[in-house]
């Protein structure tokens, strides 16, 4: 794939936001000159950030709120101008920046599929030769010929989605798209990603679901604070993502009581990545300085890709009281999920510590701190795995 | 194919500059279509009436001020065919009126798209300079109605003034509408000052009473010359001036400034000046339009 021409090419890029807090012509007026300088406030986004994007590539940006993921895309996306350095880009980009945003609410769904498509640069006959294809992928049927302002929020979605990747784009930029829509839906999406990849279209995806970024992605590019932090491998990519965020402040640990580290093992404890459906899962949450809190618990939670907590349980409800003093500075606590029945995926695991009783706030947490798959050759929707057999009986 | 890109905060294709700017507002001529008819479509929608609502204003208007002004006032009495002359100037007012409110209105209504996809920004106001022109033609078409129904049917050479008049409005209008939609987005206060001047507009133009009646009560004055001059360089003025010569008919023996189209070719080109000033100025401040908003 190195061979492949660049199609997106970034080169020192910055951009500064100006923060004004004077918005009408009395304030700037009375606020002129001096005073106004109190007003403005310098805000730097992105920093000297060098990127490229080869066709057929898909590259996931991750980072936590406010590093920049989004200001990245819109600036490649041609929607920002930078304040220092040069974005570049060949060929046609669909964008997917703030879904929907460009469909008007009085017009029926075929007008604002016309309008879309002509901003994407389509001529007219070009949709039409699309427009059945459209309507097929979004799946809205008679609705077309509706205002959008009467459809639900997953029709809008699938249909905005549906003009985006069915104008022929070199350049597909997604924001964040991928959580809404039901779970069909979500997987077509995925498919149509998947198929315009193979049509070498470069893909960027923005999102916090690091389950898509790890099935989708080539690559990825980790921002943090505005400045590119890695860009490289996936897996590599989410493991330092997970270092920023713990090492994140957290107000809430200031007295102490961390979870330090959160390990997934196989049935032998040891640490284990994939597991086959109904084997048994063990997680090892790994805690410090638990002795400054005289009554404490420990919950684990598991969730899928679409961050759908799928099972979640506490040493509180576990145990109940059992150990809520238990005591020492370093203790690991081992949670055993006997034959769990979850289907094909990844899911993430979660922990957190209380320490008032009964629990209610955590004192820490490690959100998505451990991932592991399930492999399976089975092909179901859903994160649960139920043995299941069909027939079919002629009515009589 | 070439890379296309941005680079220090200038404008938008920047290597590009105004020529280039607007080949590509050319190669978007399409969209420009679709967003004309969109605001149209979406202005009247899930109304019994439509289209027929954009001539409620205008024909208020025009009933207002041929019965109170016109006959109450007296206005009336020196012109001819009062209503198709007041009209005229209703209909050109309307034309510049709806250009620049829905130009500066333009850019803060299409946020969405704004924010969204990487089109010549420019679309947008003259999307709207395109939506005001459509309903100006509906209201020229009941204009050359009423000028049948009055048996003053338009036919001399005159005609041809509609030409330089109906340019004259929209390049003014054009440009205006292009500065005050990026005005706007910085400061929202600009809409509402279009809004009082727009009012203060109709006025100041040869709509309701005749341009004899201002110089005949403006010449005796001290600067009565210069007051006149200043009154005659409004371009509403003269693009009105143009549309009665050329529709008006039964207006033959009223008098008009001297050199009424050397006025207007000068008003013309400086109205040029200013529509490449105005793209400067949007093509300056579009960079900063999707953070702003």
């Amino acid at each position: 794939m190195t061979q492949a021409p660049e199609v997106i090419r970034v080169r020192g890029l910055a951009k500064r936001f100006v923060l004004r807090k004077d918005n009408s012509l009395k304030e700037r007026i009375v606020g002129f000159g001096r005073v106004g300088r109190r007003h403005r406030e310098d805000f730097w986004a992105l920093r000297d950030i060098d990127l490229s994007v080869r066709a057929g590539e898909t590259v996931g940006l991750i980072g936590h709120n406010g590093s920049g993921k989004s200001t990245l895309l819109k600036l490649i996306g041609g929607v920002l101008d930078p304040s220092r350095g040069t974005v570049e880009h060949r060929g046609r980009i669909g964008a997917l920046i703030e879904l929907g945003a460009g469909f008007h609410q009085d017009l029926t769904g075929r007008e604002n599929v016309y309008l879309n498509a002509a901003l994407l640069g389509l001529s007219k006959k070009e949709t039409d030769a699309r427009f059945d294809e459209i309507v097929n992928f979004a799946d809205v049927g008679d609705f077309i010929d509706t205002q959008v302002k009467f459809y639900s929020s997953g029709m809008f979605v699938r249909l905005a989605f549906a003009v985006a990747v069915n104008t022929d784009p070199d350049i597909l930029l997604v924001d964040e798209v991928l959580a809404v829509g039901d779970e069909s839906f979500q997987r077509k999406c995925l498919e149509k990603i998947n198929e315009l990849r193979s049509e070498n279209v470069a893909v960027i995806i923005v999102s916090h679901n690091l389950g898509i970024i790890q099935e989708l992605c080539d690559r990825t590019v980790l921002l943090d604070h505005g400045h590119l932090l890695h860009e490289g491998d996936p897996r590599e990519g989410i493991r330092r993502f997970r270092e920023v965020l713990a090492t994140q402040p957290r107000d809430s640990m200031a007295d102490g009581g961390a979870i330090r580290h959160v390990e997934v093992c196989g049935a032998d404890e040891q640490p284990k990545e994939s597991f086959a459906p109904g084997e048994d899962v063990i997680v090892r949450v790994s805690l410090d300085g638990i002795g400054a809190f005289p009554k404490w618990s420990c919950s684990v939670g598991i969730a899928d890709t679409q961050g759908r907590t799928v099972f979640a349980t506490s040493t509180y409800q576990l145990a109940g009281e059992e150990w809520i003093d238990a005591t020492g500075d370093l203790l690991d606590v081992v949670f055993r999920f006997e034959a769990p029945a979850l289907s094909d995926g990844r899911y993430f695991v979660s922990s957190s510590i209380y320490a008032s009783y009964p629990p209610n706030q955590p004192v820490s947490q490690a959100h998505q701190a451990a991932s592991f798959e399930v492999v399976s050759d089975e092909r179901t929707l859903g994160p649960l795995r139920v043995p299941t057999t069909v027939r079919i009986d002629p009515t009589t | 194919m070439p890379f296309r890109g941005r680079r220090n905060g200038g404008p938008t294709e920047s290597s590009v500059g105004a020529i280039g700017q607007v080949a590509e507002i050319v190669r978007h001529r399409h969209a420009l279509s679709l967003l004309i008819r969109r605001d149209l479509k979406a202005r009247y929608k899930d109304s019994a009436l439509g289209f027929l609502w954009t001539l409620a204003r205008p024909l208020t208007q025009l009933a207002v001020y041929v019965v109170v002004i016109g006959h109450f006032l007296g206005a009336a009495r020196g012109i001819p065919d009062f209503a198709i002359y007041v009209y005229t100037g209703i209909a050109a007012y309307t034309l510049f009126s709806d250009i620049i409110t829905g130009g500066t209105g333009s850019i803060i209504g299409n946020a969405g798209l704004v924010k969204k996809v990487s089109v010549p920004r420019e679309l947008y106001p003259i999307a709207s300079v395109g939506g005001a022109l459509f309903n100006y033609s509906i209201q020229l078409v009941i204009l050359i109605l009423a000028t049948v129904v009055f048996g003053a049917f338009p036919t001399s050479w005159d005609l041809l003034y509609a030409i330089p008049g109906i340019l004259l409005i929209v390049v003014y209008g054009t440009a205006l509408a292009l500065l005050l939609s990026a005005l706007t987005v910085f400061l929202r206060d600009v809409s509402y000052i279009v809004e009082v001047v727009l009012l203060l507009l109709i006025w100041l133009s040869p709509i309701v009473y005749s341009w004899s009646m201002v110089r005949d009560a403006v010449s005796p004055l001290a600067g009565g010359p210069i007051l006149m001059e200043v009154y005659n360089a409004n371009p509403l003025t003269l693009g009105v001036l143009a549309l009665q010569k050329a529709i008006w008919v039964n207006g033959q023996g009223a008098e008009y400034p001297s050199d009424l189209l050397l006025r207007i070719g000068i008003s013309l080109v400086v109205g040029l000046i200013l529509l490449a000033v105005g793209h400067w100025v949007f093509r300056r401040l579009q960079g900063n339009f999707a953070q702003e908003l």
